[in-house]
């Protein structure tokens, strides 16, 4: 799971190192049409549909939080 | 002064509502507030700085910084000194910046401690004002400029994207402002009560409107912070706590507020008014939010290019659209007249297609220090054989139904509207061509998915990783293809040039 979060981050920004980043949103590593993409790649690969009342900068600050709404969602692996 | 006497520049209109609303808040962004008595001071100590050196007037003052309190006490500033302001976008890549300040050639920078050092890069022997800087105590009072100004001087400049590669500034003038902002206070009945929430960047004429309507009306201007629109849920929370009564948002904000399903009958009741512009607004979204607001709230589509001073058309949704009927751009603004001509230079009919033309006192003054492409946009009227009129053709084909509404069609050639912000494709070639210089390039726009696509003709596989990071050293970010396509060959046409129809036809309609 944390290989496929990482590979969808860098997709979108190339230029960051996401792997060493222990909050993306405060280092202004992502911008709002970023986490827009990265939801619809998140749903699109895992099969949810990530709830809009939990896109939040806590869920979405590393990737440890998202994981965490990833399995909240149901995703196993 | 007399508050009757007939209005001639943008500070009279400031001055008279600081007259009438002195001790009431002006401006809320993240970090202070500021009330209207508040705002004139601190922008007449750094008009001071700025005339101290440069007894001129109309000559621009760019004014790198983000979007603040700061930054509007910049623009003001900028007024009370008599010339005009041209706002940078400080995410721009340096490279950009430095290509419009070639152009724009301004008298000074107007800057803070966070970003000078980034400015300095550019390497350009221009005056900087460092607002961190300046000792506003100390201060010594001098005549300011700003009453030799006339209704026909330029008051700002906005970059647009340009097809050459090099960005376009729009100047506009006192008056063009003044007439639209007067229209837009009296059409939507715009008072001190008003709590703006602002969304759209200072690089974008859109924000005119909330920072003229603040000035003339005494309503108090949110600038809402940018990571709200990042989190839909904690934007709608600002707008409640906020009291957000008026929002004059891209509609892809607004779309995506409606995809995330989040609004319902109690949530944002404060908002009254919800105006749109800068793309088109789909109507299925469009009813979303009209069914989950309460039934009193005003929906408006704004219609208009950078160089009619931000919108020349407006349409008061008045009446149940299907998800599949397209909101018209409506009629034209007070003062404001539109011509639809087709390919003879004559009006069409109605439900004939033609060029979207703008004459009245909105016209921008043109391109700023590019008089080529000024006289190539702005033309003779082909309709007045009687004296000098210019128009401005838009580049948009509309046609007029039968309620009389003008319906937007598209473009007549390579400009698109991408998240809001208005793009030629010609500009993302050459910046592509800039760092990649051994291969050829044609980039589409897939307006489905709103995608912009580099097909690229290389024997090699270029990683898009590479493409990014090389292209956000040129272009803004918002201008980056997302989708890359490598062909051995790019197809062409029997003149010689890249075939865009059929490449349209067979990657992004596939």
């Amino acid at each position: 799971m944390e290989d496929k979060i990482i590979r969808f981050l860098t997709e979108i920004r190339p230029e960051f190192d996401f792997t060493n980043s222990s909050d993306f949103i405060e280092n202004g590593m992502l911008d709002s049409f970023d986490i827009v993409q990265l939801v619809v790649s998140l749903d699109n690969e895992f099969g949810i549909s990530i709830d809009g009342v939990d896109i939040l900068p806590g869920n979405f600050s590393n990737v440890q939080n998202i994981v965490e709404l990833l399995i909240k969602n149901g995703v196993t692996k | 002064m007399s508050s009757s006497r007939v209005k001639i520049n943008l500070i009279e209109y400031f001055e008279n509502t600081v007259d009438l609303f002195s001790g009431k808040v002006a401006l809320v962004d993240a970090n202070s507030e500021l009330t209207f008595e508040k705002l004139q001071i601190r922008a007449k100590y750094v008009a001071v700085r700025i005339a101290q050196k440069n007894r001129i007037i109309n000559r621009p003052i760019a004014i790198y910084l983000p979007k603040s309190n700061e930054a509007i006490v910049s623009f003001l500033a900028t007024l009370y000194s008599g010339n005009c302001y041209a706002p940078l976008d400080t995410k721009n890549p340096i490279s950009r910046i430095k290509s419009i300040l070639q152009v724009l050639d301004p008298i000074c920078i107007v800057t803070n401690n966070t970003y000078i050092a980034n400015i300095k890069k550019c390497g350009l022997d221009i005056d900087i004002i460092n607002l961190d800087e300046l000792d506003l105590e100390k201060t010594n009072s001098i005549e300011l400029n700003y009453n030799e100004c006339i209704d026909v001087d330029p008051a700002y400049i906005i970059h647009t994207s340009g097809s050459t590669g090099v960005p376009k500034g729009v100047a506009i003038s006192h008056r063009s402002i003044f007439d639209y902002i007067n229209w837009a206070i009296d059409t939507f009945n715009i008072t001190e009560m008003e709590n703006i929430g602002n969304q759209a960047p200072f690089i974008f004429d859109n924000s005119t409107l909330d920072i003229y309507l603040m000035m003339f009306t005494g309503a108090t201007l949110y600038l809402i912070p940018e990571q709200h629109f990042m989190f839909p849920v904690n934007l709608l929370e600002y707008l409640e706590t906020k009291r957000i009564n008026f929002i004059f948002w891209v509609p892809s904000v607004l779309i995506n507020i409606a995809n995330l399903k989040l609004l319902n009958s109690s949530r944002i009741p404060t908002v009254k008014k919800v105006l749109f512009a800068g793309e088109v607004m789909p109507t299925k979204h469009l009813n979303y939010w009209i069914q989950n607001l309460d039934k009193k709230v005003l929906f408006a589509n704004l219609y208009g290019p950078t160089e009619i001073t931000v919108d020349c058309t407006y349409h008061i949704v008045d009446r149940k659209y299907s998800d599949d009927e397209v909101l018209p751009i409506g009629k034209p603004c007070r003062n404001s007249d539109v011509l639809i001509l087709n390919n003879e230079n004559n009006i069409a009919k109605i439900g004939e297609h033609g060029e979207l033309c703008v004459r009245g006192s909105s016209l921008s003054l043109g391109y700023w220090n590019n008089f080529e492409r000024t006289k190539s946009f702005f033309t003779q009227n082909p309709l007045n054989k009687s004296y000098p009129e210019k128009i401005y053709r838009t580049g948009d084909i509309v046609y007029v139904n039968k309620k009389s509404e003008i319906i937007y069609v598209g473009r007549k050639d390579f400009q698109i509207k991408h998240l809001g912000y208005r793009i030629e494709l010609g500009e993302i070639e050459h910046s592509i061509l800039s760092v990649f210089n051994s291969i050829n390039v044609c980039v589409l726009y897939d307006q489905s998915k709103g995608e912009i696509v580099l097909i690229y003709e290389s024997k090699e596989e270029i990683p898009n990783s590479e493409f990014r990071i090389k292209l956000a050293n040129v272009l803004s970010k918002y201008m980056i293809p997302t989708r890359y396509v490598k062909l051995d060959q790019l197809p062409t046409t029997n003149s010689g040039k890249i075939d865009r129809v059929y490449l349209n036809r067979s990657i992004i309609m596939e």
